[in-house]
C-alpha cells in the first residue's frame, strides 16, 4: 500500500500552478500516493491523505504557522518572504526558473534612466527581491508593485525595467523585452515548520531521505 | 463619524476574560518559581543604552531608543537577562551565590510589517546566577518543565543543544572563522540547502562534509548520544551526564538537538527551546551565559530561561481544543 503524508504523521502543503504537476510526480516517485489530488483539481484539503493545496506564495504562511508541517514551494517565494521562520530542507531541482532584470530591446532604458535621472523605476511582483538587488548593487530604484502581467509595465512607460521570474524567456521575447541581469536561479524547495521538524523528526527525515535518495 | 484611535502595530489591549486567564497562568508558574527559591524581581522598562551595548550584551538589540531630559540615550529593554545581570552586579555585589530570581515582565522588540508579530511581549522567566553547569543547568531545566506542567501544558518538549557544538566541530575539521560564520548564519536561518551549498564550496573531504551536513539535522531521543566519537565525543559526554542527572519527570521531556542555534549572542554552552505540538512556534527558550555577568563586573556562571506567556496561553488553548 502506498504511503501518504498522513500515514507518516505529516500534513504537506502542495503548490498549485506551474509546480503542481512535477510535485505530484515527485510524490508518486517516492511512494507517496498523490492520486487523490490528481483526481480532483477543485478540492483544496485532502485530509485523509494529509495534503493541502494552495498558491505557492501561501505555502510559507501555512508552514510557518504550523498549519502544515512540511511544504513545497519555489525558491523565488522563499527569497521574497525571507523573514519567515521556516526550515529549508532540500532543493528538489525541478521548476527551474531565473529571476532576472529585463527591459525593452535596444539601448537599455534602465541604464539611461539611472545615468540621467539617478533612479530607475522597476515593476515587479517581487518587491523585496527587487529592492534588495538594486540596493546591493548600489543603484537607486523606485519599486512599483504589480499583481500580474509585469511585461505590460515597461511597454506602457510605467517603468524602465522589470524584475521577474522566467523559465524559457518566451514571454519576455514576445513582449520585446531582453534579459539584462540574472539575480538568482530558483527551483522548488522542501520546507518544514521548525517545531514539526523537532517533534516529528523521524517522519521528516524519512521524507527528506527518500527525496534525496 | 467618530474617530477610533488604534494601538500601534504589534501592540494590543488585553480585556478581562483574557487577563484573568493570563493572571491564573502566571500565578501557577510563579508558585513553582517561588517554591524553588526564585524571588520575583522587577527592573525598569527603560535602561541606559550603554547597559545593552556592553560586551556580550551588545549582541542583543532593542529598536526603541529615546532621550531623557539630560540627553542620555535610553532603550526599552529587549530582554530581561541583561537588566538582571546589571542588577546583580550592582545590588548583589557581594551577596553569596547562587542567586535565584524570577520575573514576569514586558520586553520590547522590533516587528516586520503585516506579520502579526508583537512589539510588546510578556515574558516569564528565571535567572540562576552563580551555579555552573551541569548542576545549574539541571536545576533550570527542571524548573522550566515544572513551570510548564503547572501552567497546564501536557505535550510540550524541551529541545536541548549546545551553542558550542557546531562551531567546535567546524573548527576541528579545519574550517576557517570566516567560512564558519557564513555556515552558522545559514544554519541560524534554518536554510539547510544554504549550509550544503557553503560546505560544497569549501571542498572538504567527503566524510567531513557529510558529517557537517548530518550533525545539525541530528535531533531526537537519547539514542543520538550513543557512539559519538571524534570531535563529537565531548559534546555527547556532556549531554549524557546532564541527562543522567535529570529526574525522570524532566528527562522524559527532553529531546536532543545538535542543530540548535540561538539568535541571542550571549549564550556560552547548553541552550534549550520549548516546543508544543499544538503550536507552530517555540514557546520560549534559554541557556547558559557564563560570560555575561563578567561584563557587568561580577564574573559568575549563569543559566536562565524566558517563556512567552501569550504563546504558552495559545498553546494551552490549542491543547484543550485538541483534547476536545
Amino acid at each position: 500500500m502506498a504511503e501518504t503524508p498522513a500515514s507518516l504523521g505529516l500534513r504537506l502543503a502542495v503548490p498549485r500552478g506551474a509546480l503542481l504537476g512535477e510535485t505530484l510526480d515527485l510524490l508518486d516517485s517516492i511512494g507517496i500516493d498523490s492520486s487523490a489530488v490528481r483526481e480532483n483539481d477543485r478540492r483544496l484539503l485532502f485530509a485523509d491523505v494529509g495534503i493541502i493545496t494552495m498558491r505557492p506564495s501561501d505555502v510559507p504562511t501555512y508552514v510557518e504557522a504550523g498549519a502544515a508541517d512540511v511544504g513545497i514551494t519555489g525558491k523565488d517565494v522563499l527569497m521574497e518572504q525571507a523573514e519567515r521562520a521556516i526550515y529549508e530542507l532540500a532543493d528538489l531541482g525541478y521548476g527551474r526558473c531565473t529571476m532576472v532584470v529585463a527591459s525593452q530591446a535596444g539601448e537599455d532604458p534602465a541604464a539611461d534612466a539611472l545615468r540621467r535621472l539617478g533612479v530607475v523605476r522597476i515593476a515587479t511582483k517581487y518587491p523585496r527581491i527587487a529592492t534588495r538587488h538594486f540596493h546591493e548593487s548600489g543603484r537607486q530604484a523606485e519599486i512599483v508593485e504589480v499583481k500580474g502581467s509585469v511585461e505590460l509595465a515597461p511597454l506602457t512607460g510605467l517603468v524602465d525595467a522589470i524584475v521577474d521570474l522566467t523559465a524559457t524567456g518566451t514571454t519576455l521575447r514576445e513582449n520585446g523585452l531582453v534579459v539584462r541581469e540574472q539575480i538568482a536561479e530558483c527551483t522548488a524547495r522542501l520546507i518544514a515548520n521548525p517545531v514539526a521538524d523537532k517533534l516529528r523528526a523521524r517522519a521528516i527525515d524519512t521524507l527528506v531521505s527518500r527525496i534525496s535518495g | 463619524m467618530s474617530v477610533v484611535d488604534r494601538t500601534p502595530t504589534g501592540t494590543r489591549d488585553v480585556l478581562p476574560d483574557e487577563m484573568r486567564e493570563l493572571r491564573a497562568l502566571m500565578a501557577r508558574m510563579r508558585e513553582v518559581f517561588e517554591r524553588g527559591g526564585y524571588g520575583e524581581v522587577y527592573t525598569p522598562a527603560l535602561e541606559y543604552e550603554r547597559t545593552f551595548t556592553r560586551g556580550e550584551a551588545s549582541r542583543t538589540s532593542s529598536p526603541y531608543r529615546l532621550f531623557d531630559e539630560h540627553g542620555n540615550v535610553l532603550v526599552l529593554r529587549s530582554d530581561m537577562t541583561i537588566p538582571i545581570a546589571r542588577m546583580v552586579a550592582s545590588r548583589f555585589r557581594t551577596a553569596p551565590t547562587p542567586l535565584r530570581f524570577c520575573y514576569f515582565a514586558h520586553i520590547f522588540q522590533g516587528v516586520r510589517p503585516r506579520r502579526g508579530q508583537s512589539r510588546e511581549l510578556l515574558q516569564a522567566g528565571v535567572e540562576l546566577i552563580g551555579a555552573p553547569g551541569p548542576d545549574g543547568t539541571v536545576e533550570a531545566l527542571t524548573l522550566l518543565c515544572d513551570a510548564l506542567e503547572a501552567a497546564g501544558l501536557e505535550s510540550f518538549k524541551v529541545g536541548l543543544g549546545d551553542v558550542t557544538l557546531y562551531p567546535t566541530l567546524l573548527r576541528s575539521l579545519g574550517v576557517g572563522d570566516e567560512d564558519s560564520d557564513t555556515i552558522l548564519a545559514e544554519l541560524a536561518l534554518g536554510d539547510f540547502v544554504g549550509v550544503a551549498r557553503e560546505l560544497a564550496r569549501l571542498r572538504l573531504r567527503e566524510a567531513d562534509a557529510e558529517l557537517l551536513l548530518r550533525v545539525p539535522r541530528m535531533r531526537g531521543g537519547s539514542e543520538l548520544l550513543e557512539g559519538l566519537d571524534g570531535p563529537l565525543h565531548d559534546a555527547g559526554t556532556g549531554m549524557r551526564e546532564l541527562l543522567g542527572m535529570l529526574e525522570p519527570r524532566t528527562a522524559r521531556r527532553v529531546i536532543f538537538d545538535f542543530g540548535l542555534v540561538h539568535n541571542l549572542g550571549y549564550y556560552t554552552g547548553a541552550i534549550f527551546q520549548v516546543y508544543d505540538p499544538a503550536y507552530g512556534m517555540p514557546l520560549g527558550g534559554g541557556g547558559r551565559y557564563d560570560d555575561l555577568l563578567g561584563d557587568f563586573g561580577r564574573p559568575l556562571p549563569a543559566v536562565g530561561f524566558g517563556l512567552d506567556v501569550e504563546r504558552v496561553h495559545i498553546a494551552l488553548r490549542a491543547e484543550e481544543r485538541r483534547r476536545g
